[in-house]
């Protein structure tokens, strides 16, 4: 009886080890684990053994069953391993071949640029103001220390509107707007001040890879009860610092009739690190904004009184921030819309 | 404005390089856009050195070595042997023998003896003068017809001054045999950019002024000897002003017997290094102290106008124009003048338009003699309009229109006029007639020294105020306030700042403090941060919302553009059918731009559509899909109607009343044309886009905003019949969109094929967001999904069929989507069949199929009552 369960056993697993395939390995269950497989016909016969043999093979019978069926589990997993191994090994995808296109929408680079700017000076506690695109005379340059036939109004090819009396233009520069500002949100002079005013403006230009009539411009004003031109330093240099990392930032005299005194801030060129190029015209740096503190008669016309307070404000050119970052040559790229230039933003 | 440095060291000893000078008076506010070095090498590494000199376009400079380039002298000039067109020239050039040298220039002939010319000896580094453009070259020894020399006096552009290869260059007799060319003609120019309140700086001394300040040298001043020993002025010419206000001062003075010739040398060069035409002698002095002191001169003919004035001593009379009258300018130009022209004139007439330009009557020509000289002050808003009207622009008018003080009349006419005698011979008449009936009053300033350190935000002691004041020639008094208290001395608070007589920029203490804040230097002013109240933060809705349609559409896959605002009428009547109405946009009274940049852009747009529709068309070029959105204003002139939108109140100021500023209305525009999606390997939906894609993306707009609208047929011209739709809150419609009408998109260029359009009122569209909008509970328990599928009438619109739905369905009704519309089989004609996936849910129990059934029941009833509907197969 134990030489017959020793060679059932023998035999089930010689069997067993190439079967590789769900039906013959059902085939050999049902032939040795089966209700009526070769292991329990071996049983049955355990009863008919003498006492003495009985124990000893019934034993065996047990160890040969549990053998028998840990064979046929191990099988079973192998049997799983090696179909999913075959699934994953075949049909392998060509991964070098392009994905679904996703239909992306993109903001135009000017709106990209603006926005790093509002988040910039938002931060920096400075909102943003919106104000008109078609201006008076008075607002646009009188109020701002720019009276009819004064020489500074070179600086501002204008657009006038027609039937004024050229009381009315397109505005060639935000700064209007810091009278507006000034003047709506300073509650008659008494209220600190901090905004931002972007927006549209317009220059009587001939068109070129380097001049528009029409372009963005961001002005910044800040008014309070100790501003300093220090202060207009350290906050500017904190701008440049944010937007164009830290790179080494100087400051000269310029001019501006609503300013005084007024400065120019560059910042080392982006392109060439300070070594010169022709970007920054060889003299390793950019020109990024032009600044100051508020004129006392420009406070006045805002509503402050300029002995009690003070400001500054500064301007810059969000296109040509833009051109410098992305190495653009042609500042017309930016209004002809031509898709091949926006989808690159 | 170009100067030497050469000439700027007359009146200040440049200690430092040119290149820190230049940041120094960059710094200052005197931005110097460039340097030229002539003769002397450009230091390396500055602003990339040579080699980006050259990048910039600019012409290659050559520093003259000072071991084979010299001042030499032509001994004799013998011809050659062998060419006719040749000579040799016998240079001494001060070290060893005098050495014979080959030249053909054609301004040395045998004969010739003594002239100073540049010398280069063999091995000397020259632009090679036979060829186009710049080559640098070696002299080397050949043989010129037989003749060895290895030696060559150079002209001009051997010597990179200028073009002129003609003859060689003659120095000035009193130029030093045997000195190297270098330290004789070597110089460093400045193109200095002039600030309006520089205007002061558009000149040698006033530049050299400032370099004074800023370096700490003494300033020497213009020299003002005068000899003057002919007979007196005095009888000779009268002067009469009409307008002191517009001529404040008006000066002349008389050289007799001057001889007109070419002015000599050193003026000439440096003239020409300043950028300006040596003329004659007399003209040259004009312009030479101009550069000089600021001051603008003009010479007359003397005899001419003695000829005028009938052989009496002329009156010169500075007025007004006349109405009609007319003058013909130096340029050859007969002007009309304006009623605010003022003249200078004779009892016979105009001269000169007064501080801008000469007439041809009087002028100074080869054959004069005597010449009257006049230095005169103008109001320099008055020249300013004057140039623009005219449309004239000279030396004088430049200086004149940005202010000259009257006190440098008489620097200048006293400058000239000695310098007329040098240069000119002749004899000055003793004494000036001076007319001063316009003199400034001195301007005294008080500058709390606290202020000093309130705006820049830095404490300069008193004591360096005045130190910084006093280098640009301010002259300060301190002023010390008693402290009762202290027996110290007490500290300066206030200074008296006198304003010095050549600036008429300087009237208040904002304007001292920008000068003390420029010696002191910008870069040492500290860096500090606001610690100043900061403002009551408020966010800006109207952007915020603006920046969220952005999101949105761009969400929904369209490229965003920004394009010109200016249009013509006629683009935008394009958008229309000749003489049919725009229901959703009417025309209004255009913002017309009076001195337009060109045809194309007359006027600031009313509609986002057109310039959209030709950006469309361009794009077109490279791809076959565009699917594009702008926001932006439109502009049109304020109507008696028209009401303000509470932004546009918001920024309206009493000065804003009486001038109708025009309306900036935003406006959203949106164009889809080409297929769905781009070609891809994946098998793309490459149909074109059509009606509905656009209306996808309106409800996908209004969705973002949380807002509900209707759609009703719109019949707008703009669009194909049927295509379109306008966008409506109750009856308000705020835009229109669909498929353009084929002739109008015939008229923009635009292909054959369906091209969606959409602008809508972004304003009013804006106005009916909400601030939050509610969110509906989620229910815990499932529902159930019915169909239903109905037959209606062809002319019952679907979102009537899907309202009576939803109203009907009521609160267990969580869903409703049309997922069929069918025509055809099965379906009488002048039908369509609609059909709904509808789902039942509650919020506060498990619904069953009979409780769905029972809404849907109730639906079915509805639907069959009021729009005659059937349900499909019942
Ligand atoms: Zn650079």
């Amino acid at each position: 009886m134990l030489d017959a369960l020793n060679q059932l056993r023998a035999d089930a697993l010689a069997q067993l080890a190439p079967i590789w395939d769900a039906a013959p390995l059902e085939e050999w269950r049902v032939k040795f684990l089966g209700r009526k497989g070769a292991l329990a016909a071996l049983m049955e016969k355990l009863g008919a053994l003498p006492k003495e043999e009985r124990a000893a093979a019934g034993k065996l019978a047990n160890e040969t069953k549990r053998a028998l069926e840990a064979a046929y589990h191990a099988k079973t997993g192998a049997m799983k391993q090696r179909a999913l191994s075959e699934t994953l090994e075949s049909e392998p995808l060509d991964v070098t071949l392009p994905g679904r296109p996703v239909q992306r929408g993109r903001l135009h680079p000017a709106t990209q640029n603006l926005r790093e700017i509002y988040r910039i000076w938002g931060d920096m506690g400075f909102q943003v103001f919106l104000s008109r695109e078609v201006e008076s005379d008075e607002i646009n340059f009188q109020m701002l220390n720019i009276p009819p036939h004064h020489p500074a109004r070179d600086n501002w090819s204008t657009f006038y509107i027609a039937d004024s009396d050229r009381r009315l233009l397109l505005r060639p520069h935000t700064s209007p707007g810091q009278i507006r500002a000034m003047r709506q949100l300073s509650q008659g002079g008494t209220q600190p001040l901090r905004v931002i005013l972007p927006g549209m403006c317009y220059r009587y230009e001939q068109i070129s890879a380097r001049y528009e009539i029409q372009f963005n411009q961001v002005e910044g004003l800040a008014v309070g009860r100790n501003v300093t031109f220090a202060d207009l330093k350290g906050t500017l240099i904190e701008f440049a610092r944010r937007m164009y990392g830290d790179r080494p930032v100087r400051f000269y005299a310029d001019h501006f009739p609503f300013t005084e005194p007024s400065a120019q801030m560059d910042v080392q060129c982006i392109i060439c690190d300070g070594a010169g190029c022709g970007v920054c015209k060889f003299t390793g740096y950019l020109e990024i904004l032009g600044c100051g503190m508020v004129h006392p008669q420009v406070l006045r016309n805002g509503g402050y009184d300029p002995d009690r307070w003070s400001g500054f404000a500064f301007g810059l050119g969000p296109e040509r921030i833009a051109m410098l970052k992305h190495s653009i040559e042609d500042i017309r790229y930016f209004w002809g819309n031509d898709l091949r230039f926006l989808e690159q933003f | 404005m170009k100067l030497p440095l050469s000439w700027i060291r007359d009146y200040v000893d440049i200690k430092i390089a040119p290149e820190e000078l230049a940041e120094k008076l960059t710094f200052a506010g005197l931005e110097v856009e460039q340097t030229e070095y002539i003769g002397v090498a450009r230091p390396p590494g500055l602003r990339g050195g040579h080699a980006a000199w050259l990048e910039s376009g600019a012409r290659p400079e050559l520093a003259w070595d000072r071991s084979t380039l010299f001042v030499g002298q032509i001994l004799e000039v013998k011809p050659h042997p062998n060419a006719d067109r040749l000579t040799l020239a016998v240079v001494d050039y001060g070290r060893a023998e005098p050495i014979q040298v080959v030249t053909g220039a054609p301004n040395i002939q045998v004969g010739d003896s003594g002239q100073k010319v540049a010398f280069a000896l063999e091995g000397a580094r020259l632009f090679d003068g036979h060829q186009d453009g710049w080559k640098l070259m070696t002299l080397k020894k050949s043989k010129i017809r037989g003749i060895e020399s290895g030696c060559m006096v150079c002209s001009e552009k051997e010597l990179g001054l200028s073009e002129d290869h003609e003859g060689i260059m003659l120095l000035p007799d009193d130029a030093p045999v045997g000195a190297p060319l270098a330290d004789y003609l070597a110089d460093v120019v400045f193109d200095i950019k002039i600030n309006p309140n520089m205007a002061r700086c558009a000149s040698v001394i006033g530049i050299a002024r400032e370099v004074a300040a800023l370096t700490g040298q003494p300033l020497r001043p213009i020299p003002q000897k005068v000899i003057g020993k002919g007979a007196p002025i005095e009888g000779q010419v009268d002067v009469v002003i009409k307008e002191p206000s517009l001529n404040p001062r008006f000066r002349l003075a008389l050289v007799r017997g001057t001889t007109i010739k070419p002015s000599p040398f050193w003026m000439q060069r440096r003239l020409a290094l300043a950028g300006m035409r040596p003329i004659n002698n007399i003209v040259d002095v004009t312009n030479y102290v101009m550069l000089e002191t600021g001051q603008p001169l003009h010479a007359f003919d003397y005899d001419k106008l003695v000829e005028r004035a009938a052989g009496a001593p002329p009156t010169i009379i500075t007025r007004l124009a006349q109405p009609g009258e007319e003058l013909e300018t130096l340029d050859g130009v007969k002007r009309k003048l304006d009623p605010f022209t003022i003249l200078v004139c004779d009892t016979r007439g105009a001269l000169s338009i007064g501080g801008v330009m000469g007439g041809a009557a009087s002028e100074v020509d080869a054959r004069s003699k005597n010449i009257l000289l006049e230095a005169a002050a103008w109001e320099y808003i008055n020249i300013r309009r004057t140039l623009a009207a005219q449309r004239l622009s000279s030396e004088a008018g430049y200086r004149f229109s940005r202010g000259v003080h009257p006190t440098q009349a008489s620097v200048g006419l006293n400058r000239a006029i000695e310098l007329m005698r040098v240069v000119g011979g002749g004899e000055i008449a003793k004494g000036i007639v001076d007319k001063y009936p316009g003199k400034p009053k001195k301007i005294v300033i008080t500058l709390p020294v606290a202020e000093v350190k309130r705006q820049l935000g830095v404490e300069i002691p008193a004591k360096e105020i005045v130190r910084l004041l006093e280098s640009l020639e301010f002259q300060v008094k301190a002023q010390n306030v008693k402290r009762k208290t202290s027996n110290l001395r007490s500290p300066i608070t206030n200074l008296q700042v006198t304003v010095p007589d050549h600036r008429l920029d300087v009237d208040g203490t904002d304007d001292l403090i920008e000068e003390i804040a420029r010696m002191y230097g910008y870069e040492n002013i500290p860096v500090s941060r606001m610690n100043d109240e900061l403002p009551p933060q408020r966010t800006n809705l109207d952007l915020d919302q603006e920046e969220a349609v952005r999101d949105i559409l761009i969400d929904a896959g369209l490229q965003e553009v920004v394009a010109y605002r200016f249009t013509t009428p006629e683009r935008e009547a394009l958008l229309t059918l000749p003489g049919a109405p725009r229901p959703a946009f009417p025309a209004r009274a255009y913002v017309r731009i009076e001195n337009p940049i060109s045809a194309e852009r007359t006027v600031m747009r009313q509609a986002l559509l057109p310039n959209l529709l030709d950006l469309v068309a361009a794009n077109l070029r490279y791809q076959p899909r565009v699917a594009l959105f702008e926001l932006g204003p439109v502009f049109w002139l304020r109507g008696a109607n028209d009401a303000l939108l509470p932004r546009e109140t918001a920024t309206e100021l009493p000065e804003d009343k009486d001038i109708q500023l025009p309306l900036e209305r935003r406006r959203l525009g949106i164009v889809l044309t080409g297929p769905r999606e781009h070609v891809s390997w994946h098998g793309s939906d490459t149909a074109p886009m059509g009606f509905f894609d656009l209306k996808g993306i309106v409800e996908a707009l209004l969705e973002g905003l949380h807002l509900s609208a209707t759609f009703a047929p719109a019949d707008d011209p703009l669009f194909h019949p049927g295509r379109a739709a306008a966008l409506k809150f109750d009856a308000q419609a705020i835009g229109v969109f669909g498929e353009l009408h084929p002739v109008v998109r015939e008229k923009f260029d635009l292909p054959a094929q369906a091209v969606l359009v959409g602008e809508f009122d972004l304003d009013a569209l804006l106005a009916r967001v909400l601030p939050g909008h509610k969110v509906n509970a989620l229910s815990r328990y499932p529902g159930v999904a019915q169909d239903l599928a109905l037959v209606v009438d062809e002319n019952v619109p679907a979102d009537r069929v899907q309202a009576l739905i939803a109203q009907t369905g009521g609160a267990l009704l969580q869903r409703v989507v049309l997922f069929d519309v069918y025509r055809g089989d099965q379906i009488p004609p002048g039908k369509k069949s609609l059909a709904y996936s509808l789902t039942f849910q509650a919020s506060d129990r498990t619904l069953s199929d009979a409780d769905a059934s029972k809404t849907r029941e109730k639906i079915v009833a509805r639907l069959k009552r009021e729009i005659g509907a059937a349900v499909r197969g019942e």
